[in-house]
């Protein structure tokens, strides 16, 4: 418990760091913060607009500690202010419309990658020097080393435009109104197929290698060797003696994967058109809607921070020294 | 080679060695000397890339061997001109991160206590914020430019190399060696300086390497969202005019199959290099290859890792 309550101090920190940059980052332009952001809106809102941003930012003439306060107060009640492209929207309600599609696209994407990855992983360094290991890690790392987003423009390019297998866009066909019903989950996979794949691929041989390199130290020692010389079946050597144990690492890389993931995905949500963040963030940006961007940023931000968190439960579940320690 | 000679090889002859003895390493490295000289010689040798050529959005022909972008200009040409810009950022950034990571680093492993905490606490702070949504807001706020693009790259990519080099000089911190030198009253900057960096050369090598990897991705990909300088000629402004010109939707594969490929080739060849110079940095490698090569002398396989006796299955 005394583990778990100490990683969430660690992220409320985080947290307070995160809410504090993106205080002191409108201050970071160049001359007179205020004047910069505002001379951008003149003329496109109203006085009334203006002062809502001005309050939302602490932009006031009030001294800079108590301009923090405000923006931390209103930021603790989910109030990111208004969005200037979406006016009069309240930003939160902007970002909640693209959340649940970039929860849906980054997790499924991680998920899978990270169950492909360590098994393929698992059979490379069992079969060491074997073909697989032979072709895969080298070819993966290439996979890899291609940005995701280019990944998903070829992808688009191949298998959307050229052979038309894929919708070539968004969430779902437009002619369909969000439900549960199985013609519009199976819209909703046909448009995810290419966006996650995409992602899969480029993420795919972190995970191998990951996985293999520490297998291959795991399966070296004493006690898989005893295992091997009782007599054990291979299978069983593998996969409960060897991968249990090998999986830790990737466990712990697993919440900073999901932080680089998120940013991926973003990129890819570009190229889709896929209603998410990243797409909003995109939006908000080339409107220089500050509002809107900012208030991305942090949502983006806390949801990495709790899958962080998450996985720290997970990590204490499966690893019993952390746990013993901690009890 | 016998041990003891191995062991005299020092400097830049043990990377060489390294390169030229491990296959992956020595494509690696082929393929970075490519690059390096088309981004050297590359632009003296084509035209100017932002001149109206031809057509737009032809395909690959004789006479524009990529073909035209959607405003009519050589492919090729913004290429090649790209590859200079991208690698210098990329490597220049890379250099940048680690050099930040390894004073950051160096100083929590080496003083503890306090500091060690507070530093921690920072680095593992940037290291959970997700790096490029904070890219791209403070990339949103300041002025655009080449410059603008390397310093958020910075901001948000040094937290990684200060983490595992601070463990490292944690470690290296409780060797008799170094205990030894603090006896003799030396200052911390000359332990710092000539008894730990020196132990981790491998390590810094391999983060340049990685963190390189790593700002040549987010460079484009930033560039790509239109958040670098997009009338400069780099690869990332290419694949955002190619979007841009909806390319992907006239099917003008040749504005953006090219950069991505290259993009990649970069990134393979330092991952390849890098898997050649663990074997410097890791003596398990060093002890494997020796008893791989020692069983393949005698016409037998080695079948797994540092094996104790010689297996039959």
């Amino acid at each position: 418990m005394r583990f778990l309550l100490r990683r969430l101090g660690f992220y409320a920190v985080a947290a307070w760091v995160a809410l504090t940059l993106n205080f002191f980052l409108p201050r970071l332009m160049p001359g007179d913060p205020a004047t910069a952001l505002f001379a951008r809106f003149r003329g496109r809102l109203g006085p009334e607009a203006m002062q809502a941003l001005r309050e939302t930012f602490g932009l006031t003439q009030a001294p800079l500690w108590r301009q923090y306060l405000t923006y931390l107060d209103h930021a603790i009640h989910g109030d990111f202010g208004i969005s200037v492209a979406y006016f009069p929207t309240p930003v939160a309600q902007v970002i909640g419309t693209g959340l649940l599609w970039t929860i849906f696209l980054a997790g499924s994407a991680v998920l899978i990658s990270f169950a492909i990855g360590t098994l393929l992983g698992v059979a490379a360094a069992w079969w060491r020097r074997g073909w697989l290991d032979g072709v895969l890690p080298p070819a993966l790392v290439f996979l890899g080393a291609l940005p995701y987003f280019w990944l998903a423009m070829v992808a688009l390019y191949g298998l959307g435009f050229t052979l038309g297998w894929f919708p070539l866009g968004h969430a779902y066909s437009d002619d369909l109104t969000p439900s549960r019903s199985p013609r519009f989950v199976a819209d909703v996979a046909a448009h995810a197929v290419l966006p996650v794949g995409s992602i899969v691929l480029a993420t795919l041989g972190g995970w191998l290698l990951s996985m293999r390199n520490t297998m291959i130290t795991v399966l070296g020692s004493d006690y898989v060797n005893l295992a091997r010389a009782k007599g054990l079946h291979p299978s069983r050597v593998v996969l409960r003696y060897a991968a249990r144990n090998a999986l830790l690492p990737s466990i712990t890389s697993f919440g900073m994967a999901l932080g680089f993931v998120l940013g991926g995905s973003l990129l890819t949500e570009v190229v889709f058109s896929y209603p998410g963040q990243g797409y909003l963030l995109v939006q908000a940006v080339r409107n220089q809607d500050y509002p809107l961007m900012q208030g991305i940023f942090l949502v983006i931000t806390l949801a990495v921070l709790g899958a962080n968190w998450l996985v720290d439960v997970v990590y204490l579940w499966l690893d019993p020294r952390i746990r013993d320690s901690a009890s | 080679m016998t041990a003891p000679e191995r062991g005299r090889r020092i400097g830049i002859a043990l990377w060489w060695d390294a390169i030229r003895r491990d296959r992956q390493a020595r494509t690696g490295a082929m393929v970075l000397a490519v690059f390096a000289f088309i981004g050297i010689f590359g632009p003296l040798l084509v035209g100017d890339p932002q001149a109206l050529v031809g057509i737009p959005l032809q395909p690959p022909s004789p006479h524009h061997l990529l073909g035209t972008t959607g405003q009519g200009q050589d492919v090729l040409a913004q290429l090649v001109v790209g590859t200079r810009v991208s690698l210098l950022i990329g490597f220049g950034v890379g250099f940048a991160v680690v050099l930040i990571g390894a004073i950051v680093g160096v100083t929590a492993g080496f003083y503890g206590g306090r500091i060690d905490a507070a530093l921690s606490l920072l680095f593992n702070v940037f290291l959970v914020i997700p790096g490029l949504p904070l890219a791209i807001v403070i990339a949103a706020y300041l002025p655009t430019g080449s410059f603008t693009l390397a310093l958020v790259l910075i901001v948000t990519g040094w937290a990684w190399n200060a983490r595992v080099i601070r463990a490292q000089t944690l470690s290296l911190r409780q060797r008799d060696f170094v205990a030894a030198v603090i006896v003799t009253g030396e200052s911390d900057v000359r332990i710092i300086t000539s008894e730990i960096l020196p132990m981790m050369t491998s390590l810094l090598v391999a983060q340049v390497i990685g963190s390189t990897i790593y700002a040549i991705g987010a460079q484009v990909g930033l560039e790509f969202l239109g958040l670098g300088d997009v009338s400069a000629v780099t690869w990332g402004t290419n694949l955002y005019w190619s979007q841009n010109d909806s390319a992907l939707l006239t099917g003008a594969w040749w504005t953006f199959a090219p950069t991505g490929l290259c993009v990649a080739l970069v990134g393979f060849g330092l991952s390849m290099l890098n898997s050649g110079f663990d074997e410097i940095s890791n003596p398990r490698l060093q002890l494997e290859r020796a008893w791989r090569e020692h069983l393949e002398h005698r016409g037998m396989k080695a079948s797994r890792s540092t094996p104790v006796v010689p297996e039959h299955d």
